[in-house]
């Protein structure tokens, strides 16, 4: 079989492949679910009802969605210019930590300057953290053509080997009994509730602004046509005259400082002090999510919610029937590499060879 | 008395079909091919030439159809059994490992891999045997690398006849050679049918489908339209069943060289290899004037720095020594500071460079200009402006295929042509911009790839630009388009650029000599006499 470059993609096939791709997980997903022994049709019932089906699921759902719509932005940002960031979690952790270096309870109070002047401070500490992480691979990569895939990955663990040393040393918090957490945001910087007995807070609204506002900075302004001529063809951008070194880093100053805030914003929000277990990789769930919603910034909402309810629910069918919640890692990954088959079958026919 | 058979073709196509969504590639196409024949097989880009070799070299699968060599039917969608049969294949751009030697190329994978050792003697003297026989001499141990491209050309001939062709085919195998490198190529061909072989022979150059050719089949919107006898044809004749209408080429008429002040002026100017730190020159010295209303063509073999003076041009590269001037000023070494001067620039390559394929239209249209005051405010863009121009650029230069999607039509689905129209009118918009006339219009092969008809279409644009008052630079390896066109013409030979000399002093055999680089030995040995 080999396969052929479709003339015009066909609008079939393009209205058939996200229901393609979501049958194709399904049916994967169930095989593993029936090799665990449990009953599928009740376990994707209970994955459904988990992930969407009650208030408090619902709520659970978007409280994950909330750094994972930020990570996701960040990605989508970042590979839409082909700059491929793969370290968002790093900018993440960095961003979390820069949050509380500024706005921690340091010596028992922390700094003592007004709440109006403070909370932005935070916010922007915790975006120059992530930006400045991801500056250095994207200079090396306009200058020096080093490839951002390695240096943004392995700087994720460079990162959190940093903040592993910092929780457990100058930023830990005296008061947590030996475990290595930092200490705590002051009480006024902590996000609002914004629903009554749910942990959903007011990042959920500040991530769908960002969303938007990254939508309108990439379809209206003259930075956003520079972005999506540089990713789509750097050369031909290049002899048009677009700078295209400085379009990259502006790229990697933006990808990271959405990540950075994705840490602040899950610090302040939930725990309220860092741990080296924030984040069960949000950051890698942002390429996955970003990748899903084909590096449209709204889709990313669309995609984050997606998987925050896939996560959550597994969670859910775990306690229930006892199948192990790697089940949500693992029909995520199915969605993805489905999503990403079933959109070649929109440019790309089959041919199998002897048929006539 | 047995009835008399005569021998089947070497090769039969019957009914070809051959479908890309709506697009007809191949319409039942039907063809033999006998031993000892040269068939050309002629059309514009797009006729459907290349896919048809494709189906027979078994690359693409046909809709309907079938392929026979010696009566046997192929399967499809082999290349192997393709080869197997005898058919083999010299593409265009050259399919050879660099650094390895030409016996080596030419063995490669012709043998087993289980067998230990590698039967070079053999090998070798099998290879100096077809050479001798069809004056494709080449040095068996010579790396590849060191060989000139009609070197190159021989060493895949030669590959072909290594592994048993007796139908060969070859695509557009003239585009890098010179005229003499050409008519050597003839020579070789001609020993090879005599021998026996078929030959298929892709080309869209009338000329040598006639000198080169015993029959002639005309392709035409993925029809087979006319197969002839090359004995009774001429070119108004192919060149009319090749478009399916007859076309008028604008020539350019003798034009009073204006003595103004120069649109560009080259002095010694000089660029050398990034590779390897600084190494040998890619431009060496050169000096190039181009006067306001003038059309100056730099002709040469493919490689020989043109492209590099293309980029020095277009403020791609930056000049290691001598001068540069445009209007009578310095630019730096960026491409926005030439947009700003006025440059119109055409680019070599228009898929790669040209536009941005995944943008709609209007985007493309403005992508030299989107950050001035007419196109955008404090970053934000002027969507209806930019679209407005586009709209006027689309109706002022003719672009087809926008019909549906008008101004948001994606790039990328525009035809060779309908793109080449775009970028000229994009190059020639920004030039007016910023003055009446682009001063200078800098064309790196502005027709390749094109149909007939918008070929027509770039050469009046530019003979009116030219008309208008701009100086154009025209860099192309069709000499065609090149006496078609310039005033003076200079010839580039290994990054060095000969002296531009009117059109009327150079003939097709005194370029092809510059070209092979004689011109300036010869020049040289002048001035070396005379001193």
């Amino acid at each position: 079989m080999r396969l052929e470059r479709r003339d015009t993609p066909s609008r079939r096939a393009a209205l058939l492949a996200p229901v393609a791709a979501i049958a194709g997980t399904l049916v994967v997903a169930s095989l593993l679910v029936a090799w665990a022994g449990a009953p599928v049709a009740q376990a994707y019932w209970l994955l459904l009802e988990g992930g969407f089906g009650s208030r408090f699921a619902i709520t659970e759902t978007l409280t994950r969605a909330t750094p994972l719509i930020l990570t996701g932005l960040a990605a989508a940002v970042a590979f839409r210019a082909r700059l491929y960031n793969i370290g968002a979690e790093g900018q993440l952790y960095l961003g979390a930590l820069a949050a509380v270096a500024v706005g921690g309870l340091h010596g028992g109070s922390g700094w003592a300057a007004p709440v109006w002047l403070l909370f932005p401070a935070m916010l922007a500490a915790a975006a120059l953290a992530g930006a400045l992480l991801l500056l250095g691979p994207a200079l090396m990569k306009s200058r020096l053509g080093v490839d951002e895939v390695v240096t943004t990955l392995l700087l994720n663990f460079i990162v959190l080997l940093f903040v592993g040393a910092m929780l457990d040393g100058p930023m830990k918090d005296p008061a947590a009994m030996g475990w290595p957490q930092s200490v705590a945001l002051q009480e006024p910087l902590q996000l609002d509730r914004l629903v009554e007995r749910s942990r959903v807070h007011s990042g959920l609204p500040a991530a769908l602004l960002a969303a938007l506002l990254l939508w309108a900075l990439l379809k209206f302004t003259t930075h956003g046509f520079e972005i999506r001529a540089v990713g789509a063809n750097a050369r031909a951008a290049a002899f048009a005259g677009m700078p295209v070194g400085w379009v990259t880093v502006k790229v990697a100053l933006l990808s990271g400082a959405l990540a950075g805030l994705a840490g602040a914003i899950e610090v302040a929000g939930r725990a309220g002090y860092v741990t080296l277990d924030m984040s069960p990789g949000y950051g890698y769930s942002g390429i996955v999510i970003a990748m899903l919603a084909a590096l449209h910034p709204l889709g990313v909402v669309a995609a984050a919610v997606f998987v925050a309810g896939i996560l959550v629910g597994a969670d859910s069918l775990s306690r229930a029937v006892g199948v192990p919640t790697y089940i949500a890692d693992v029909i995520v990954a199915t969605a993805l590499i489905a999503v990403l088959v079933a959109t070649l079958f929109t440019q790309y026919r089959v041919r199998w060879a002897g048929s006539r | 008395m047995p009835a008399d058979h005569p021998p089947p073709p070497v090769l039969r196509l019957k009914g070809i079909t051959k479908r890309f969504g709506p697009l007809l590639a191949n319409d039942g196409i039907s063809l033999e091919l006998d031993r000892g024949e040269v068939l050309a097989l002629l059309g514009e880009n797009g006729a459907g030439k290349s896919t048809l070799v494709a189906i027979l070299f078994g690359h693409y699968v046909a809709d309907a159809g079938s392929v026979e060599v010696d009566g046997r039917t192929l399967p499809p969608g082999q290349p192997r059994a393709a080869l197997d049969a005898g058919v083999g294949m010299v593409h265009q751009h050259f399919t050879l490992a660099d650094n390895l030697s030409v016996l080596d190329n030419v063995m490669l994978g012709t043998e087993s891999l289980w067998w230990p050792f590698s039967r070079r003697d053999a090998g070798r003297r099998r290879l100096l045997e077809l050479g001798m026989r069809f004056g494709l001499a080449v040095d068996p141990l010579a790396r590849v690398a060191s060989l000139s491209v009609g070197e190159r050309q021989r060493v895949e001939i030669l590959k072909a006849l290594y592994r048993g062709a007796r139908v060969l085919i070859l695509d557009e195998p003239t585009a890098v050679l010179t005229p003499q490198e050409s008519d050597t190529l003839f020579a070789t061909l001609r020993q090879m049918v005599a021998a026996g072989l078929a030959i298929i022979f892709i080309s869209h150059k009338l000329d040598e489908v006639l000198r080169v050719s015993h029959r002639i089949a005309v392709l035409r919107g993925g029809r087979l339209v006319a197969v002839l006898p090359t004995a009774g044809a001429d070119k108004p004749l192919l060149a009319e069943a090749m478009v399916g209408r007859s076309v008028e080429m604008p020539r350019r008429a003798a034009a009073p060289a204006r003595q103004g002040a120069p649109a560009c002026e080259l002095r010694a100017a000089t660029v050398l290899s990034r590779e390897h730190g600084r190494g040998r020159p890619l431009l060496d010295a050169v000096d190039l004037q181009v006067q306001a209303g003038e059309i100056v063509a730099v002709a040469g073999v493919s490689g020989n720095g043109q492209a590099v003076l293309a980029d020095l041009l277009c403020g791609q590269v930056a000049l290691d020594g001598g001068s540069l001037r445009v209007a009578d000023r310095p630019l730096p070494a960026r491409p926005r500071a030439f947009v700003h001067a006025g440059v119109a620039r055409i680019p070599e390559d228009r898929h790669a460079v040209g536009v941005v394929g995944d943008l709609a239209l209007w985007e493309n249209a403005v992508l030299e200009r989107y950050h001035r005051p007419a196109y955008a405010r404090f970053g934000v863009m002027k969507r209806r402006q930019a679209m407005a121009a586009a709209q006027a650029l689309v109706e002022r230069f003719d672009v087809r295929g926008t019909e549906a999607a008008g101004v948001h039509t994606v790039t990328r689905r525009l035809s060779g042509g309908n793109m080449q129209k775009l970028i000229l009118g994009r190059a020639l918009m920004a030039g007016r911009e910023f003055g009446a006339t682009p001063p200078l219009i800098v064309a790196n092969q502005p027709t390749w790839g094109l149909d007939v008809g918008a070929v027509a279409y770039v050469h009046q644009q530019l003979l009116d630009a030219a008309a208008g008052g701009s100086g154009v630079l025209l860099i192309s390896e069709d000499l065609e388009e090149v006496f078609a066109l310039a005033d003076r013409i200079a010839v580039m030979h290994r990054g060095r650029l000969g002296e531009p000399r009117p059109a009327r002093a150079w003939t097709l055999a005194s370029i092809g000599l510059a070209m092979a680089g004689g011109g300036q030995r010869q020049a040289a040995a002048t001035a070396v006499a005379r001193s």
